[in-house]
This record gives structure tokens, C-alpha cells and sequence, in this order.
């Protein structure tokens, strides 16, 4: 008799039926936060690091250039010639008219080539353009 | 008890005890494949092909900042030796000479900076050149920033950027290419 007088008649379990409704939240916030990446990279290239950065938020204006250390040129998942550029970036620009072309270029290379990349977007008419750069690492 | 039979065979359920364990399974395989990652980088907006029978319009030549970088690095502005790190102060002090020195710009809306590259400079010099241009402009634009709203430029709000933004414009003019001999 004493001992069943002890025993507490409230639950003491913690509800977890809804555990997994918290979870599937979080996990949809996950799968629509990520981008696999798109673009499987056919160049090797290191950025150059530059101060005045700014972010781009506009992610889906973005078309990206590419330029190893190799001096091929890609754009999206094939290598192209320069001469095709200006064709490719005027097709883009009519699709986006808000296109940002970000240029992925490898420290390393000429300025010819870029200057050369400049002259086909500009007759495409794909005036902006975003120097890719990693931020400096602050200075201690 | 035919009909006990029955009901007990009526409430099939499937176990959801573990489901919280398969969800958290994907959660930890998203959370570890997701990079959240920016792109960073200067921007700039090309100026329209020209048209080469087209005279340019005529500038004074001391409201022009002229920077030239050689394939080694150097950098000669206004015919002038100096360095990249001089640069910064130098686009600041042009900017905002406001016809003091005779050397640099009569107003900072004349002001205007020229750059040309030779082909062979590595494009890391030249974004070490255009990143100190954008410094000294940034510097010149958080100093207005505080100066005028009392707050820092980073702070600013829409209207206030665009404006602070204005009064420094950028006007850099890339020399147009020279036709390579290749």
C-alpha cells in the first residue's frame, strides 16, 4: 500500500511526437538554404585577394566566367573560345537584362586576356562585371 | 469474441519512434553539405563600345589622375614614380583637392581617374591597383558618412549610400586597349 501511494499519477515523459515535425523543419530550411554546387570546375585558378569587396546578393543575376591558370576560358560546364563569349554573354544579357558577369580569373594570368574578355563583353553589351576576390585576412 | 478478434486487428500503426532518428540522419547530411558562401568581389560597369570616328570630349588635363602600371608593377601617376600603396592617398588627395594644388583636380566633380594596364601586368597587380582605388574611394566616402549623418558608411541607409555614394562617384576611364600586334 505505501508504495503505490508514492508513485506520482502526472507523466513524466517529455511529448515527443512532435520531434520529428521539428526536425523536418529544420531540415527544409537546410535543403532550400543549399546550392549543390552547378558547375563542376574544369580550371584551376586562385583568386586574388583584394579590401573593397562587396558581396553579391543578387545570386541568380550572376553568370560566372572562368579563367585558369591555364588561360582557358570557361563558362558554365564547357570550355569555350573567346570568340564565342561575346556571343554567348549578348544571348544571356537578352534572357537577364540585370546580368552581373563575375570574372573568376587566376592571379596569375595577363591582364591581355581580361582586356581581351572586357572587349567581347562590352560589344555584348554585359557592362557589369564583378571582379571575383577573397577578402583579405585582417591585418593584426 | 469474434468481434474482439477484429478490432484488434484493426489499428495497424507504423512505428514512429524512429522517425526522428531518419530525420535528423538528413538534417546532419544537409547541415554538413551546405556551404553558406558569398561571392565576393569589386565590381565595375564597363563603359559602351565606342565608336572610333567619335572625338573624345575634351578634358582638362589636370582633372585627370593619371595611372599607368607596367607589366614589373611600378606605377607612374602623373608621370610621377611612385607605388601601389601610394595610390590610395594619392586618388583621396585628387579627389578632394578642389583646385588647391595645381597639380590634382579643381573640384571633386571633375575629378577623374585614368588607368591603363599593360597587357602583360598579372591581374593580381592590377587588383591590388583597382582594389587601393576603391579604398581610397571607400575612405573618402566613410569620412563623408560620418561627417554628414553620423554614422558609419556600412550603416547608412538606402537613400544616404546613394548619396554619399554621389558625391564620390567613380569615374575611372580604362584606357582603351591597343590593338595587339599578335
Amino acid at each position: 500500500m505505501k508504495f503505490e501511494k508514492k508513485q506520482a499519477n502526472t507523466k513524466q515523459e517529455i511529448p515527443t511526437a512532435s520531434m520529428p515535425d521539428i526536425i523536418f523543419m529544420l531540415l527544409f530550411f537546410f535543403m532550400v538554404t543549399t546550392t549543390l554546387r552547378d558547375t563542376t570546375l574544369l580550371v584551376k585558378f586562385v583568386l586574388p585577394k583584394a579590401e573593397a569587396i562587396e558581396k553579391i546578393d543578387k545570386k541568380r543575376f550572376v553568370s560566372y566566367i572562368f579563367v585558369g591558370n591555364d588561360e582557358r576560358i570557361q563558362i558554365d560546364d564547357a570550355i569555350v573560345d573567346l570568340q564565342k563569349i561575346e556571343k554567348i554573354m549578348a544571348q544571356r544579357r537578352i534572357d537577364i537584362p540585370q546580368l552581373i558577369v563575375s570574372l573568376r580569373v587566376d592571379r596569375d594570368q595577363k591582364m591581355g586576356i581580361i582586356t581581351d574578355i572586357q572587349q567581347k563583353l562590352r560589344n555584348a553589351d554585359a557592362l557589369r562585371v564583378n571582379y571575383s576576390a577573397k577578402p583579405k585576412e585582417k591585418q593584426l | 469474441m469474434a468481434l474482439m478478434k477484429k478490432r484488434k486487428r484493426d489499428t495497424p500503426e507504423i512505428p514512429s519512434a524512429s522517425m526522428a532518428d531518419i530525420a535528423f540522419l538528413l538534417l546532419i547530411f544537409f547541415m554538413v553539405t551546405t556551404t553558406i558562401d558569398v561571392d565576393t568581389g569589386i565590381g565595375l560597369v564597363l563603359p559602351p563600345p565606342v565608336d572610333p570616328s567619335a572625338t573624345p570630349p575634351p578634358i582638362k588635363q589636370r582633372n585627370v589622375l593619371k595611372i599607368l602600371v607596367n607589366s614589373a608593377g611600378q606605377v607612374l601617376v602623373n608621370d610621377e614614380e611612385s607605388s601601389i600603396s601610394m595610390i590610395r592617398e594619392l586618388v583621396k588627395k585628387h579627389t578632394t583637392n578642389n583646385g588647391a594644388d595645381e597639380r590634382f583636380a579643381e573640384s571633386t566633380e571633375k575629378a577623374l581617374l585614368s588607368v591603363k594596364v599593360d597587357r602583360e601586368t598579372s591581374y593580381d597587380i592590377f587588383m591590388k591597383v583597382y582594389d587601393e582605388i576603391n579604398m581610397g574611394y571607400l575612405d573618402l566616402r566613410r569620412a563623408y558618412a560620418s561627417q554628414t549623418y553620423g554614422t558609419p558608411y556600412e550603416r547608412l541607409s538606402d537613400a544616404q549610400k546613394k548619396d554619399a555614394d554621389e558625391k564620390y562617384r567613380k569615374k575611372i576611364s580604362f584606357a582603351e586597349p591597343e590593338q595587339s600586334s599578335k
